[in-house]
């Protein structure tokens, strides 16, 4: 789960990490009133949506697609420049390298004073899953496409690993800000800032903590200027507080209610439905039906222990997409009987009277008894044997449709 | 032989109180699994019916094993309680047996949690954790054998075949390929498909190359990290028997995770292509489709003088 740099903000600031003046804004006469209460010469008014690349990414008008401005994030120096700005963006479609063409219209904005910048560095925070651990990684390539400096210049990247049950130690904060140049004052500000940005990871469940770039200030004062950070959504049970971080918009509509009732939903740009049991075999689905020759709508795992009203819900998530002209259903029953699975298709299918082509493949509990419920239906299902099979059927079926 | 557990190894069931905990130890004892009893904090004392034997349950794992001198333990606790679990476990096991083997089935243990455990499971070498978030472990015997987690066990045959995936219905897929050569299974093992697990790939293959029972190895991987590109540069300096490979998520787009919380291609790595492209360099024999696997295997165990 992702937040906006504006609530990262208010995190880091809150466990103890130095963030600059800023004030979150919906309106242009919100941030008017903050450029006049924020008394800074220089503010940056800065597009807040869930991806990053804001700053060089572009603003469209959400009707005419007609270009609005270059650049999500601007530095003004005047209030007719803030109000120049926060026009151009609010309510406007922000295109970047990480939103895909569609972009993501911008409903939030947020007006930072600004800082004198000595240095830029990167930092972030995340889980390591090789070491299974928590692993810190730092550069003095800030400001920078950190992939684009791991890929050039490796060795400009420093990190360090945290045994989660000792902690962050001293001599691992000390290493990481000697190895980023820092000394003195600096070094004592940066290894502050990385003890109170470890203990919001761990306290927090964080999943990422991105900040890029971290600051050094004339006077030696260590400052975060951006703030990307994600939860890992298995904590959520113990963070009340994140229902009102989470901003819906910002997710696709169909994912949410997926995951509401307890299925995995993800669109792809293709025309055939996929209905399976289990992530992987969700996944080998979609390759398998490419593999032939189709492209998959979607990937959708009912999960363990589906029951024919879940195997209904899903079946009308998958038509919600206009592109879908067939579907194939894959399931391997184990926990979840074929039988189960064969009378769920049929009151799917009869419910939301399904015209396009349906295939479906059973293996598993109750085979024989789930592939008679569906010979028995009068239904235009095609049944398939295995999974090479039920794609090709598939792709031949809406293939001889065009 | 099979690899860590045997036929009939004594199986304790942390959460058998539960819905899933009673549910599935009910069909491990209907597949013959040797349950010896389960553990539920405050529930000790109590019996549970399945298939109309009673069963005992603990309060502790200390107790449980101390009793019941079990080999392995799985876990049915909801994620919240599911690390300590594991904990639990391996140091009742550690400092009562100096071994056992912990499955963790739970499915949304938070990742910070499962850091912890792991660190703490591998501060005892004799305890080994499976999962989270797998199907389990399965040694089918002639007659039942041991079934430890949510697979089903009727698919299965004793045999020389040791699959090791990621996934729990491709694994399923992959047991069903080896049957339509006449081919059964030595172990059968869910590593799960969480970003911070327990035993891996590469613990996998080695015991299958020192199982006498296993002639050969199918691995299942999926987009996310880099654990598979780990275990092909394992196997093609360790392993003499033949692999045969698959990964999931071809198709999977970027930045999305792909109902497994480790699933994802994140900064463009750990796609399908490059972990593909690994297992060939490794000399592993792949199958472009699940439904490939089982001829992709024949081929692989005749031109070993296996078939």
């Amino acid at each position: 789960m992702n937040i906006h740099e504006y609530q990262g903000k208010a995190l880091l600031k809150e466990f103890g990490v130095p963030v600059l003046e800023g004030v979150h804004c919906t309106s242009i006469e919100q941030a008017l009133t903050a450029y006049d209460n924020l008394n800074s010469k220089v503010v940056a008014v800065k597009s807040q949506i869930h991806a990053g690349g804001r700053g060089k990414g572009t603003l469209y008008h959400p009707q005419t697609r007609q270009e609005v401005m270059q650049g999500g994030v601007k530095i003004a120096f005047s209030k007719d420049e803030v109000e120049t700005y926060a026009t151009n963006i609010l309510g406007n479609i922000l295109v970047t390298i990480q939103t895909g063409d569609e972009g993501k219209v911008v409903k939030n904005l947020y007006v930072e004073s600004g800082c004198d910048i000595a240095h830029e560095y990167y930092l972030a925070l995340l889980v390591d899953r090789d070491n299974k651990s928590v692993l810190i990684m730092a550069s003095t390539e800030g400001g920078m496409d950190i992939e684009h400096v791991a890929e050039h210049t490796p060795d400009k990247i420093h990190k360090v690993v945290v045994d989660v049950n000792a902690g962050l130690l001293g001599f691992q904060k000390r290493d990481l800000g000697n190895s980023l140049g820092l000394s003195g004052m600096a070094l004592r500000s940066f290894a502050k800032t990385l003890n109170a940005m470890y203990e919001m990871f761990v306290s927090q469940d964080c999943a990422m903590v991105e900040i890029n770039p971290l600051v050094r200030t004339s006077n030696d004062e260590i400052v975060a200027l951006d703030a990307k950070i994600s939860f890992d959504e298995n904590a959520e049970f113990r963070h009340k507080n994140w229902a009102q971080l989470r901003d819906l918009s910002e997710e696709e509509d169909v994912e949410i209610r997926a995951k509401e009732t307890g299925l995995s939903y993800v669109k792809l740009d293709g025309n055939i439905g996929c209905l399976v049991n289990g992530a992987g075999l969700a996944m080998a689905t979609m390759d398998v039906i490419k593999l032939y020759g189709g492209e998959p709508a979607n990937f959708l795992d009912v999960g363990g222990g589906a029951d024919e009203e879940q195997v209904k819900t899903a079946f009308s998530m998958i038509m919600e997409d206009p592109n879908v002209k067939g579907i194939l259903v894959n399931i391997f029953g184990g926990i979840m009987r074929c039988d189960i699975i064969a009378r769920g298709v049929i009151a799917a299918t009869e419910a939301l009277s399904l015209e396009v082509p349906l295939v479906v493949r059973l293996a598993g509990t109750n085979v024989e008894q789930g592939k008679e419920i569906l010979a028995a239906s009068d239904l235009n299902i095609h049944p398939a044997n295995d999974l090479a099979e039920g794609a090709q059927k598939i792709v031949s079926l809406i293939g001889g449709d065009e | 032989m099979a690899i860590w557990i045997e036929e009939d190894a004594k199986v304790l069931v942390q959460g058998i109180t539960g819905k899933q905990g009673m549910f599935h130890a009910g069909k491990m004892v209907e597949y013959g699994t040797n349950i010896v009893g389960g553990c539920t904090p405050g529930k000790g004392g109590q019996t549970v019916e399945l298939e109309g034997k009673d069963f005992p349950v603990w309060n502790s794992m200390t107790e449980a094993i101390t009793v019941t001198d079990a080999d392995a333990t799985v876990i049915y606790v909801p994620p919240p309680f599911a690390a300590e679990a594991i904990m639990e476990a391996a140091e009742a096991f550690d400092s009562i047996k100096g071994e056992g083997v912990v499955i963790c089935i739970t499915e949304g243990i938070p990742t910070l949690d499962m850091i912890k455990a792991v660190a703490y499971v591998n501060n005892r070498p004799g305890i080994r954790l499976i999962g989270p978030n797998c199907p389990g472990i399965i040694t089918p015997g002639e007659t039942g054998g041991a079934k430890i987690g949510i697979m089903p066990g009727h698919i299965h045959a004793k045999g020389r075949i040791g699959i090791v995936s990621k996934s729990g219905t491709l694994t399923y897929e992959a047991v069903a390929q080896t049957m339509s050569i006449d081919e059964g299974q030595s172990t059968c093992i869910g590593i799960g498909g969480d970003p911070v697990n327990g035993t891996g790939f590469i613990e996998c293959l080695a015991a299958f190359e020192n199982d006498p029972q296993t002639v050969a190895i199918v691995m299942i991987g999926e987009i996310g990290g880099n654990a598979e590109q780990e275990a092909a540069a394992f196997a093609a300096e360790n392993v003499s028997k033949p692999i045969v490979g698959f990964v999931a998520g071809s198709t999977a787009p970027p930045g999305k995770r792909m109902g497994h919380a480790g699933a994802i291609i994140s900064g463009g790595k750990g796609t399908a292509e490059e972990k593909f492209e690994a297992f060939k360099q490794a000399g592993i024999a792949c199958a472009n489709d699940p439904s490939e696997i089982g001829s992709v295997l024949l081929q692989a165990l005749k031109d070993a003088g296996l078939r």
